[in-house]
């Protein structure tokens, strides 16, 4: 008995490495890695329920091309209007800028075959999404929910980082009661995103709600503004900004609280303004926390689905509707394939620019810190 | 750390700034006394700021609160703000949502609590299992074994959904061929990755939109008949987790000195019991940390849920979506919902706050 308990432990010891981390890959093989080849396969077919089933029938690409040629394109990319001159311009002068920054890549001499693909990659693939843009954005286009998805991750990244930054450089100031501003802050990160969505349903409410009296005032009374598509957009985006406004405000405090404040000190001794300390001394100092924070939005940022299904329900028609979103009305009308179709697009996309923007910013401001 | 820390030095000198005596009201208030302080206007301009946005954080939640104890006709009236003043408040939606409705309430809840919980002890068990050993011990996993198991997957899950050959006996066949593959033809092969790469490698599972998984997850759980169970949700969400957890934990791990370890590992101790009796107890505040975000995190969670639980798992989030009912969203009885979910969660970082930044700015700060 002693034997054989003490040849387990023996045996447990030698391979407590592979024991150690067998669990999470174990898991993520299984939940992640298994369900991502199983959901290419399901976007490369149709299902189809049948009596006592239900039925995969392998079709190719076609879910794809359903989605960008086909008749669910209004749906994903949106209708298009007519590209003017102007705007032709604008691209050719993004296509140009893309050029040039392949050539000097080229001509850098560090250049590999990887790192050439890669940019490629990134140089096409936001080119087309400006493309994408103009023309679903203009006179009689309409967006779809990849321009929706894509405006709420921009939009709401580039205004919780201005707002976050603005109040973590005031509070990082020599305040009182600093802790009390960053617990208040902080809340709303805890906040359930379906509370948060109902929440600004209701404080949204023109005639109900409690900016009513001053929605009269203006004259703006009886505006419905889950009727017009942009101003239901800014709605979500306004709610998912006052969740994660928080996230980027702690981060970026912390960040500032950190830099050396001697260097502060002596550059205020030599008369330097507010502006100059900022962009000289704090901004290369929390410069890679900002390119981390902003990474970590991004990655999260494209999941957005709880706010638009629940305050606007994807509407007026699907002019709030996210890519998740989409996916998951897709599946509750039973097409599983376009539902997959749809989720690895918005893989493909996220991939990239998450991808595009580690590389290529965070990795140099990191860089340049060090 | 904190900029309040400086007053223990030395003061500067401020010679920079005329003499008070000679200030004008203009400098007075537009100009600061000294190097150290803000002047008047910036202080108030400041404040002013910073209470709005409190204004901004505290309203939706105030209102959510007040509008608990409202009753239709002061919500359909037009806005009501002070209770005892506006309006008379009542109990009402409280008593409806605890009494009248009872155990639809609290069946919500309590599926809440434990899959939160459950799911949460797991992420961070597993997690910092593998972050600890990523840490401390050197993995070298061969390029050329992990494309054999990635193809080898590829064919399993093709010959069982296409070729329709049962997945149990699909799977076997798979494993029994990865085997027979590292033991043979496994150690030709040199090139391996690092630990970094596997770090990596799981991070990046965050990346990951939870719909591009959870179809494939919600067929599989349905053939094994897990939909609308506890296990299942609990399963995912810990799945979900754990790269957080790896990724936070790892950097607690990286903190703690070695030298304890080497020093238990002479006296004979196992690796596992290291890991249990030693580093574990050390990394409380880390632990702490990622388990507090960890739990707001699946106690928030809605997508998931909305796929893998129908009647019997449902938790709240789903139970608050639902009050959209067909009469129209009854907000008082949604805004006590509302209120008794993220009341716990508002307490919690209230007193926790600190161990809850912590986790958050570990990954980010450290990068």
């Amino acid at each position: 008995m002693f034997s054989i308990s003490a040849k387990v432990s023996e045996w447990s010891d030698r391979q407590a490495p592979t024991l150690l981390i067998l669990p999470t890959v174990l898991i993520i093989l299984a939940l992640s890695i298994y369900p991502l080849l199983l959901s290419l396969y399901l976007a490369l077919s149709r299902f189809k329920l049948v009596r006592g089933g239900y039925e995969l029938k392998f079709v190719g690409l076609r879910n794809f091309e359903k989605l960008l040629f086909g008749s669910q394109q209004y749906h994903f990319l949106g209708t298009f209007g007519r590209i003017t001159i102007l705007e032709w311009c604008f691209l050719a002068l993004i296509a140009a800028g893309f050029g040039l920054w392949l050539w000097r890549y080229l001509r850098s001499g560090k250049a590999g075959v990887f790192g050439f693909i890669g940019r490629v990659i990134t140089a096409t693939v936001l080119t087309g999404l400006v493309l994408l843009c103009m023309a679903v954005l203009n006179g009689k286009g309409f967006p779809g929910s990849l321009v929706v998805t894509l405006f709420y991750v921009f939009a709401g990244v580039s205004i919780q980082l201005a707002i976050g930054l603005g109040l973590a450089l005031l509070c990082a100031q020599r305040i009182q009661g600093r802790n009390f501003f960053r617990l208040i802050f902080f809340i709303p990160l805890m906040v359930t995103p379906v509370g948060i969505a109902y929440a600004f349903r209701m404080l949204a409410d023109v005639s109900k709600g409690p900016f009513a009296p001053l929605w009269q005032w203006l004259g703006y009374g009886d505006f419905a503004w889950a009727a017009d598509a942009w101003s239901a957009r800014w709605v979500v985006l306004i709610g998912d900004s006052w969740q994660w406004i928080p996230f980027m405000f702690i981060v970026l405090l912390a960040a500032l609280e950190n830099q050396p404040g001697e260097q502060v000190e002596a550059a205020k001794m030599d008369g330097a303004d507010g502006w100059q300390i900022f962009r000289d001394i704090s901004w290369p100092a929390i410069a890679p926390v900002v390119a981390t924070v902003v990474l970590i939005r991004l990655i999260e940022a494209f999941k957005i689905v709880d706010l638009p299904n629940i305050l606007t329900n994807g509407g007026p028609g699907i002019a709030t509707e996210s890519m998740t979103l989409h996916a998951f009305i897709a599946w509750r009308t039973q097409d599983l394939g376009g539902s997959s179709a749809v989720g690895y697009m918005l893989l493909f996309v996220t991939v990239v620019t998450c991808v595009s923007f580690f590389n290529f910013i965070a990795q140099k401001t990191r860089e340049a810190g060090k | 750390m904190t900029a309040d820390s400086t007053s223990s030095s030395p003061a500067l000198p401020s010679k920079a700034l005329p003499a008070k005596a000679q200030r004008t009201l203009f400098q007075r208030i537009f100009e600061p006394k000294d190097i150290k302080s803000l002047s008047p206007a910036r202080l108030v301009l400041t404040y002013t700021i910073l209470i709005f946005w409190s204004f901004v954080v505290l309203f939706p939640l105030y209102w959510l609160l007040v509008t608990s104890f409202k009753l239709p006709i002061h919500v359909s009236g037009g806005p009501v703000y002070l209770p005892f003043i506006d309006f008379e408040p009542s109990s009402h939606a409280w008593s409806y949502i605890f009494f009248d409705l009872g155990n639809d309430t609290f069946r919500p809840y309590l599926n809440s609590l434990i899959i939160a919980f459950a799911s949460t002890v797991l992420a961070v068990l597993f997690g910092s299992m593998a972050a600890y050993a990523l840490t401390r011990i050197t993995y070298r996993p061969k390029i050329m074994s992990i494309a054999a198991f990635i193809l080898i997957l590829a064919a399993v899950v093709i010959s069982t959904i296409a070729a329709g050959i049962p997945w149990q006996i699909g799977l076997a066949v798979g494993a029994a061929l990865f085997v027979l593959f590292l033991l043979t033809l496994a150690k030709r092969f040199k090139r391996s990755l690092g630990n970094n790469d596997i770090l990596f490698w799981i991070i990046s599972q965050r990346i990951l939109p939870p719909v591009v998984a959870v179809l494939p997850i919600y067929v599989m759980f349905q053939q094994v008949g897990l939909l609308d169970t506890h296990l299942a949700l609990i399963i995912v969400y810990m799945a979900v987790n754990l790269p957080i957890v790896v990724w936070l934990m790892r950097d607690f791990f990286a903190t703690i000195p070695i030298d304890l370890e080497e020093s238990a590992e002479l006296d004979g101790a196992s690796r596992l019991r290291i890991f249990l009796t030693i580093v574990m107890p050390l990394a409380k505040p880390g632990l702490a940390a990622t388990f507090l975000l960890v739990l707001i995190l699946s106690w928030n969670e809605y997508l998931l849920a909305l796929f893998l639980s129908t009647a019997d798992a449902q938790t709240m989030p789903l139970l608050v979506a639902a009050q959209n009912a067909t009469r129209g969203p009854q907000w008082w009885y949604m805004s006590v919902l509302i209120v008794i979910m993220i009341l716990p969660v508002i307490a919690m970082t209230a007193l926790l706050q600190r161990f809850i930044t912590r986790g958050l700015l570990i990954g980010a700060v450290k990068g």
